[in-house]
């Protein structure tokens, strides 16, 4: 790996990857500013109870909505494959975080305990990206799509049957129902089912979701810029260009599919520890909401980072705030995606567009 | 005898899934889109059958065929405004995109019409059906008549696509657009009509899914949608016959997990045949595998 890098740094001149490096700094910093102002907006608000209680439940499920669509980003824009089950990892984080937290609910403090089952649920649902990456990324187009929609569809649906309990003999599992766990009178249920896991504790509020949030961009924007994310970009571009230079295809595919994995679980951390009630629900780790963050994706740009962490935070707080319209408000949003995708989209619009634009600026500069 | 109760029930069902399926490979074929609106086509003719039949009081033949009808025109449409414009978009992801804002239209517009609540459809077919083996193996009379005609179906497409001008111009564009527009075939023709025999079929499968299963809500077609494009996947994208097989296979797997395994798990099976023929055959069941050039 290192030798490719050296390889791609040294075929390049210097001035213009220090040029590019620059340009990317700012254009991190700008990123990162954005999140960092929003949020102390929306903290002053708060604190002087400007915002609505409904308002200020929605502010969470913003960041992580914005975490997942930078993770999804990761696998859509810079590796260029389309996934459609990344609630599915979001679930995987959300689960293993939340049994974390209600096994050792009792018996360890708030804070290490939030980042011990951060980092569990982190690091479970980048175990089964890498996994899931074995089989999926030897597919390409809409047939990866298609398994990974299947994927998710498959976690979804296991821990929607999964019940697990704890008792003085250790874990017991059963995909039937509770009565097949055996516990003994001591014992716990941890998992019910379709009920899924009740009572984790609230431990992640809106300050830890920006730093989730922060840290995501952080990960994502370092990849993109390093070699590896170069490689990445490369396979994209053109595969087999990448593969005729010594790219190794599979090992960076994987990378960035387990790392936008990953991202999605850190997500599925903020997730069920905000909600006291997790259930595998089609409402909530269903393909449809694989679908939604990828509107988020598309939306905001494709392979832009800022873009889908403002796509989704804007196009999740949209329907929320025209809770008013009530029947109509996802009528008008469906209406609204649908003009928006063939004016920014259809080459006819595209080329009317820039035509409109070539007019605005050549008619400005004669008055000047 | 259960088994061959439930194994009959999963003919029926595949037998639906592959109705969607064929419809689903060829627009796939041709278009070379993921048209997630696609079972949202199937919820809007049921809707459409459970007005003319339900509300109305019409034969269910007439039902039926307004039902094929506005389905087809509704096919052409949203292929004619939301679909076209964007066939030579920078991005394939563009249409797709524009495919779920259609989805979501639909549903959301079925919404507002029928309301949430779900409205049990009525049986366009009123035959009871037959008995087997002394009572042991009963067969519903929508279940005969769905397996018949997703056979008859398959049997017309084939002919029509092998054997017509119009069927032949489909596998020219579905193999190379521009070589097909040279050639004098009008691409945006043969794309309109591959969207109406699409539709069409998925106004077909509605009626069936809903007089087999006979509650509707707006999100019907949705999962049946997807299933059936897993269906055409699993048979091979573009392929006829391979639709075909795929949704009997996935509908029988369905039933039969159901019945022996357990309900809940029965999708995650389905979807897990899926990851596995991938695996094995990645470009399905009956696909070709198209090398890569440089």
């Amino acid at each position: 790996m290192s030798n490719t890098n050296q390889t791609a740094a040294s075929a390049a001149p210097a001035s213009i990857l220090k040029a590019a490096e620059g340009k990317r700094r700012r254009n991190d910093l700008i990123t990162f500013g954005i999140v960092i102002v929003v949020y102390a907006i929306l903290e002053i608000l708060m604190k002087t109870g400007l915002l609505s209680s409904h308002l200020k439940g929605l502010l969470v499920p913003m960041a992580y909505y914005a975490v997942v669509a930078v993770a999804l980003n990761l696998c859509v824009g810079i590796l260029g494959e389309l996934s459609l089950g990344h609630a599915g990892f979001m679930c995987i984080g959300a689960f293993s975080s939340a049994l974390f937290s209600q096994i050792f609910q009792n018996s360890m403090p708030a804070a290490p305990r939030f980042f011990l089952a951060f980092v569990i649920g982190v690091a479970v649902s980048a175990l089964f990206g890498f996994l899931i990456g074995i089989p999926v990324l030897r597919l390409n187009g809409d047939y990866l799509a298609i398994v990974t929609l299947a994927f998710g569809e498959i976690i979804k649906n296991i821990l929607n049957a999964l019940y697990l309990g704890l008792d003085s003999r250790g874990f017991h599992a059963s995909l039937q129902n509770v009565m097949a766990l055996g516990l003994e009178p001591d014992g716990t249920v941890l998992v019910n089912g379709a009920m899924g896991i009740t009572g984790t504790p609230h431990d992640s509020n809106f300050t830890i979701a920006i730093i989730v949030l922060l840290l995501s961009l952080l990960v994502v924007r370092n990849f993109i810029g390093s070699g590896q994310g170069r490689a990445v970009m490369s396979i994209r571009d053109n595969r087999i260009a990448a593969e005729s230079i010594g790219i190794n295809i599979t090992k960076f595919k994987m990378t960035a599919f387990t790392i936008s994995a990953a991202i999605a679980g850190a997500a599925g951390v903020l997730f069920s520890h905000n909600i006291s009630t997790l259930q595998a629900s089609s409402q909530y780790f269903g393909y449809n909401v694989s679908i939604m963050i990828l509107v988020y994706v598309v939306l905001g740009g494709i392979g832009s980072i800022r873009g889908s962490v403002i796509a989704a935070s804007v196009l999740y707080l949209l329907p929320e705030l025209l809770r008013g319209l009530n029947k109509y408000r996802m009528l008008i949003y469906s209406i609204v995606l649908i003009v928006v995708m063939l004016i920014n989209w259809a080459p006819k619009a595209v080329a009317k567009r820039d035509e409109l634009l070539a007019g605005f600026r050549s008619g400005r500069k004669r008055k000047v | 005898m259960s088994f061959l109760t439930s194994f009959v029930n999963g003919l029926s069902l595949g037998s639906i899934y592959a109705i969607i399926a064929l419809g689903y490979t060829m627009v796939y074929g041709i278009a070379k889109m993921l048209n997630f609106a696609h079972g949202d086509f199937i919820m809007v003719g049921s809707y459409i059958i459970f007005t003319f039949v339900s509300t109305l009081g019409l034969h269910p033949a007439v039902g039926v065929l307004v039902s094929i009808v506005l389905c087809t025109l509704l096919g052409v449409g949203t292929e004619r405004i939301a679909y076209r414009p964007l066939r030579q978009a920078a991005s394939p992801l563009a249409v797709l995109i524009t495919a779920i804002g259609v989805s979501y239209l639909l549903e959301n517009l079925a919404l507002l019409i029928f309301g949430a609540d779900t409205k049990s459809f009525t049986s366009i077919i009123p035959w009871s059906g037959i008995t087997l083996a002394g009572g042991a193996l009963r067969i519903q009379g929508v279940t005969i008549v769905t397996i018949a005609l997703s056979v008859a179906i398959l049997i017309a497409l084939q002919f029509f696509v092998h054997r017509t001008k119009s069927g032949q111009a489909m596998l020219a564009v579905a193999q190379d657009k521009g070589a097909a527009t040279l050639m004098g075939i009008d691409v945006n023709k043969t794309i309109s009509l591959t969207f109406a025999i699409g539709s069409a079929l998925a106004a077909v499968a509605g009626a069936l899914l809903c007089s087999a299963y006979p509650s509707l809500t707006p999100y019907t077609g949705a999962m049946p949608g997807i299933k059936a494009f897993v269906a055409a996947v699993l048979g091979g994208i573009g392929s006829i016959p391979g639709a075909m097989i795929g949704g009997l296979v996935l509908g029988i797997v369905e039933i039969l997990s159901r019945t022996y395994i357990s309900s809940q798990l029965s999708d995650a099976i389905v979807f897990g045949i899926l990851v596995v023929v991938l695996l094995v055959k990645p470009t399905g069941l009956l696909g070709k595998i198209t090398q890569e050039k440089v």
